[in-house]
């Protein structure tokens, strides 16, 4: 079943198109992965996907967007406020529920950041607060992921256990990802981009990161 | 296992002024007398909308008198601000500067008025030295954070003043300017007040027209106030600040004479306590009962209202606060609707508390109510536009909730730290404002000093603003340890 299907599409920021000639399909249950040099498109790309994949789908942008002032439960309770009614949201914002605070700690458990729950984000560093955010789209009950760069800012080996936490939780997940190793390993399909093309878009099964060498060789090089 | 929870501190510290404003409230007396009140507000709204601004021929003449007080009013403060300013590091200095914008314009204004009578004099300085306490504090404050690393790199044996001239002064000057333009305005508000104590500004005829009920003269008076100040940053131009200050001198009128010798005896004689002045051998015990006498039944009561007063409006402007901010920002209402937000907020911050309260309590009757609404309304509407205009900095992630749920958890938390900070910063500025809506008849000092000066008891009056310039240096120090305490920063309230 296709989820989003883009045809000959053009994308980019006040008038200055990054993405040109885009014609794309997902379907659902697939979990890609956007490799490419940074400036390639990739994160125009996720936005333009995240515009037509309808309400089931959560985002973790590149900046994270947390709000610094408020505690990882907030952070992450925050993935779920449309589904609540504004004064649950707003008792939960003064005095957490038990029973969201027991939700949320199961999630942020599976990021091992369950020591940090009541801390405030401000306080945190940049990988836990990466870890915040990503908490904060897989509490989203949608069934889609969307992540820019989810990982850059961890060490290799919670880079997997995360990557494993979002297969495990979303059914659809697409990732930006700059490491081509793990870009192989955690998706099924390959979407690679150069100065806003697709240029490849494959199976990863039977892929080693050199494949994926020319994405990253510049034009005078 | 579940990680334990820890309120935070800034939650805690709201928590206990919440608390205090509420007990102060109970003890409050907040009762509309006035047997009608819609009916008078029905007649002041068509009034407003019905301006007449041809009602007086010195309409414009007020208008042009306020300016020229305040234009010479800043320009004054601004230079011996500046003066104290460079001097600021001595501890001598800044007490001096601590006392003389902790008494309020308007108390000064009635002390000059003792001494120069209606001269444009009294005007002047009853602006002029307030506000260089207030200047040459943060002139300094602008001096010390200065990048230093282009001191460090003049050549060693550079002169002091070469330094300043060269290294300091140039990196201040911006600063400098765009705090004086927020001073002119505070000024333009300071001097159409000071028309309630006989100026011949604004304040002058608002009352007046007011106590006629000429509405629609009170809303072109209050029409043309705001025209000049919304468009302040329009006329104000640097090289025509000396066609405006030789102007402002021209047009002042100066003629009101006043006598040296009257100046003489206010300062040496009519300020002493009246026991003292008058000596004998019982000196001392007559003066023991004077000011026993002064303190239980002026200085106690009065000071336990104003910083009721205080209190309440402190915690009144914070709610008020968080209706207001949201109506100018852009994550939160659209172009049309904040267009609406920008005029109301104009309109409110531009109104000085004391014409607002004046206002009020025409409407309903002497109570402590018309301060609290007038105090939170104009302090709320500068803190409300500072926050608002901080939340266009901010931006939303993608897939950010919406209405009321991004207000509360995407936006409050955000703006929660800064508007605390305006608050605190501003609770020194509500306990001066306080202590002044006395003179309209609320029990605060400014009541009591009110009396004393009506009633030639001027060594009364002195003891009195001595007190409230104590207790106003009392809240600044208590404000800036819970700041400092909370790591609250007040960067925010330069622009």
């Amino acid at each position: 079943m296709s989820l989003v299907e883009l045809r000959n599409e053009s994308a980019g920021y006040s008038g200055t198109p990054v993405l040109s000639g885009l014609t794309l399909t997902v379907n659902a249950g697939e979990r890609i992965a956007l490799v490419g040099e940074s400036g390639s498109g990739k994160s125009t790309l996720l936005r333009l996907l995240y515009e037509r994949c309808g309400p089931d789908v959560s985002l973790v942008p590149q900046e994270l967007g947390l709000v610094q002032a408020l505690t990882v439960f907030h952070n992450v309770y925050m993935g779920r406020l449309h589904c609540r009614s504004v004064w649950h949201n707003l008792r939960n914002l003064v005095w957490p529920a038990r029973p969201d605070v027991a939700d949320v700690n199961e999630i942020v458990a599976s990021l091992r950041l369950e020591d940090k729950l009541f801390a405030g984000v401000g306080t945190l560093s940049g990988g836990q607060q990466q870890r915040t955010a990503i908490g904060r789209a897989l509490y989203h009950p949608g069934d889609i992921l969307l992540a820019d760069e989810p990982v850059s800012s961890v060490d290799e080996h919670q880079a997997r256990d995360i990557l494993q936490a979002i297969n495990d939780r979303k059914q659809t997940v697409i990732l930006a990802m700059h490491d081509r190793a793990l870009a192989i390993e955690f998706a099924d399909r390959l979407i690679g981009l150069r100065d806003g093309r697709v240029v490849l878009d494959q199976a990863s099964a039977g892929m080693s990161p050199e494949d994926l060498d020319e994405l990253y060789v510049t034009a005078d090089a | 296992m579940i990680a334990r929870r820890e309120p935070s501190p800034l939650l805690r510290t709201t928590g206990v002024f919440f608390l205090v404003g509420l007990v102060c409230l109970a003890f409050a007396d907040i009762a509309i007398s006035t047997v009608d009140p819609w009916l008078e507000f029905g007649r002041l709204l068509s009034g407003i909308i019905t301006p007449d601004f041809y009602a007086t021929d010195s309409l414009w003449l007020a208008l042009a008198y306020t300016m020229a007080f305040a234009i010479l009013g800043v320009a004054l403060g601004n230079l011996f601000g500046f003066g104290l300013a460079l001097v600021f590091d001595s501890r001598f200095a800044r007490m001096f500067c601590a006392v003389i914008r902790s008494v309020h314009e308007l108390f000064w204004a009635l002390i000059f008025l003792q001494m120069f009578g209606l001269s444009p004099v009294t005007g002047v300085l009853a602006i002029a030295i307030p506000y260089a306490g207030i200047i040459a504090k943060v002139y300094a404050e602008i001096l010390e954070e200065a990048d230093p690393a282009p001191l460090k790199a003049l050549p060693p044996g550079t002169g002091r003043a070469s330094a300043f001239l060269f290294v300091r002064l140039p990196d201040a000057w911006a600063h400098f300017k765009s705090y004086s333009m927020y001073r002119l305005e505070c000024g333009l508000r300071s001097s159409a007040v000071l028309g309630f104590i006989g100026l011949p500004t604004l304040g002058f005829h608002l009352e007046t027209a007011f106590r006629e009920g000429q509405y629609s003269e009170v809303s072109a008076l209050l029409i043309l106030f705001y025209i000049v100040i919304a468009s302040m940053r329009v006329w104000m131009k640097r090289p025509l600040l000396p066609v405006y200050l030789i102007g402002a001198a021209l047009i002042l009128p100066w003629g009101v004479a006043f006598s040296l010798s009257h100046i003489g005896r206010f300062l040496t004689s009519d300020i002493v306590p009246h026991p003292l002045r008058e000596g004998g051998p019982d000196m001392m015990t007559k003066f023991a009962d004077w000011m026993s006498a002064m303190v239980f039944e002026q200085a106690l009561p009065g000071a336990v209202s104003t910083i009721q007063l205080t209190m309440i409006a402190l915690i009144a402007t914070g709610l008020l606060t968080l209706i207001f901010f949201p109506l100018i920002s852009p994550l939160l209402l659209g172009r049309g609707p904040r267009w609406a937000g920008h005029i109301f907020l104009v309109v409110v911050r531009s109104t000085p508390e004391y014409i607002l309260a004046f206002v009020l309590l025409q409407l309903w009757g002497p109570s402590m109510l018309p301060a609290i609404v007038a105090l939170a309304l104009h302090n709320a509407g500068i803190i409300g536009h500072l926050v608002g205009r901080y939340t266009e900095q901010v931006t939303l992630r993608q897939d950010s909730s919406t209405g009321a749920n991004r207000y509360f958890y995407e936006v409050l938390p955000r703006v929660y730290r800064p508007m605390l900070a305006l608050l605190f910063y501003r609770w020194e500025v509500i306990l001066r404002e306080t202590a002044i809506l006395g003179m309209l008849g609320i029990a605060t000092l400014g009541f009591y000093i009110d009396s004393a000066f009506a009633d030639l008891r001027f060594d009364r009056a002195m003891v009195l603003i001595a007190l409230t310039a104590l207790l106003n240096i009392c809240v600044d120090v208590i404000s800036r340890y819970v700041r400092g305490k909370l790591r609250l920063q007040t960067s925010l309230e330069m622009k």
